[in-house]
């Protein structure tokens, strides 16, 4: 394995956990997808529906980049059960830096 | 309709007829999805011609580009270095203008059933009926529907108490009414509903809305009179005995969690893609998709078709360019059923007559 593979871990709406493996510069929605885990994802990353939300694990807010406007607007708009952890996944970029990343998969998020 | 933009050639908003519901009409072909697929489909069996009938649950054409992401830039639509959703929509019914295809808007395709001749009855929720030689299923990613906020027991509700749209504005009249959202429809309805309502209450999660500006100052008008009441919180629960509602349980970052008393809720979530009632066409669905052949892009029923993101092969990939080659190649298969008796000629619409005079560039 080349050492740019970086583990996601994901705790679905079942509150099972699944660790996965996902490349630097993919999305964690598009991880999450192309695991086949159940995530709707519906605008196919376009931070335009919010329907790829995710809490992201407390120990970790502080790695991630601050959230453009859109991806705000989205989660305000259009996300439920909104919290200070929230965030969309499309929005994330795997990198070294979050390699061991734990998101929880949010209510709306399910296909 | 909105008026057409006049500084914005290619808005198409006044080149397409909508039909009444509720209408019986009989055509070549009934495509379910006017998204960029299904219109692009309009184009290539015109060209064979084939005359189409759209059917979409949106008011207006575009699906998912313009519902999702009308203002995005799309990078890979072959021709176009970048074209955003609203543009590439308008395009594509500047293209298919020629063929004069008449839309069902605001309509849910539910039924779908075999005729005494071998053709194919299309029903809709508002009971338009359909009768076509050939379906064309371009739903994309389903019907888009109301978002339902994950409130506890809300189902219990639903239809009595709790809505999602507005269907008789009659039901409103007299009555205390909670909206919540911050967009258009939310913002229309407040507006609409609030001189009839016993009271009108805006529940939204912040102080900043994505509805037309002057929806907005129009609503803050009401606030500043009077007339109605804005709450900045989230809804938690609901209050009552179902199916009756006597209040909703909001929580707010100053107020913590209070109850508001209402006898309705209007909730405008935004809209949300389920697959609906095409599940129920009895097509062999596989994960929620719909498999076709690479040939002619068939479902497993001879005559009914699936093209664009709802449709299911080795290889698939879900681009708008791949619903465009299959539009193409459905059609070839589509002429077979509608003209059983004419023998079909590949041609090129540049440089073919007959094609240039259907499409209205070459004297007839």
């Amino acid at each position: 394995m080349s050492e740019d593979v970086r583990t996601l871990v994901v705790i679905d709406r079942d509150g099972r956990r699944h660790e996965v493996e996902g490349l630097d510069g993919w999305r964690v929605m598009e991880i999450i997808r192309d695991q086949g885990l159940p995530i709707k994802a519906e605008c196919g990353g376009a931070a335009s529906c919010g329907t790829c939300h995710v809490y992201v694990d407390p120990a970790w807010m502080d790695r991630l980049y601050p959230m453009r406007e859109d991806e705000e607007d989205r989660l305000v708009e259009d996300a439920f059960e909104v919290k200070p952890s929230s965030r969309l996944s499309c929005q994330i970029l795997m990198s070294a830096a979050l390699d061991g990343l734990v998101v929880t998969l949010a209510p709306g998020t399910e296909p | 309709m909105p008026d057409a933009d006049a500084s914005t050639p290619l808005s198409a908003q006044n080149r397409f007829s909508a039909l009444p519901a509720g209408g019986r009409h009989e055509i070549d072909a009934v495509i379910i999805g006017a998204g960029p697929v299904g219109l692009f489909a309009v184009f290539e069996l015109g060209l064979l011609d084939i005359k189409a009938h759209l059917v979409d649950v949106l008011d207006r054409p575009g699906g998912q580009c313009a519902e999702l992401y009308p203002e995005k830039p799309i990078y890979d639509i072959p021709g176009y270095p970048v074209i955003s959703g609203q543009e590439l929509t308008d395009a594509l019914l500047e293209q298919i203008r020629p063929f004069g295809a008449q839309f069902h808007f605001g309509q849910m395709a539910t039924g779908l059933s075999k005729t005494d001749d071998g053709r194919w009855l299309l029903t809709t929720e508002d009971d338009t009926q359909i009768t076509a030689k050939v379906v064309v299923i371009a739903a994309g990613g389903g019907s888009f529907q109301p978002k339902k906020p994950p409130i506890p027991n809300i189902d219990a509700f639903e239809g009595h108490s709790v809505f999602y749209a507005v269907r008789k504005m009659e039901q409103f009249r007299g009555r205390h009414i909670v909206i919540a959202g911050g967009g258009d429809s939310a913002l229309d309805w407040v507006l609409n509903l609030a001189p009839i309502a016993a009271s009108m209450t805006l529940v939204h999660r912040r102080d900043d809305f994505r509805a037309a500006p002057h929806s907005v100052s129009q609503m803050r008008a009401l606030v500043a009179e009077g007339r109605m009441a804005l709450h900045i919180a989230d809804i938690k629960g609901l209050v009552g005995t179902p199916p009756h509602l006597s209040g909703v349980a909001l929580e707010s970052a100053d107020k913590g969690r209070y109850e508001l008393p209402t006898e309705m809720l209007l909730a405008f979530y935004g809209l949300t893609m389920k697959l609906g009632p095409v599940a129920e066409f009895g097509l062999n669905l596989h994960e929620n998709l719909i498999p076709v052949d690479t040939e002619k892009f068939e479902t497993s029923t001879a005559g009914v078709f699936a093209i664009g993101d709802i449709n299911h092969y080795p290889g698939k990939l879900k681009l708008i360019l791949s619903g465009f080659h299959e539009a193409a190649l459905m059609a070839q298969q589509a002429f077979r059923y509608c003209f059983p008796e004419r023998k079909l000629r590949f041609q090129y619409t540049t440089s073919s007559s007959d094609l240039q005079k259907k499409l209205g560039v070459k004297e007839g």
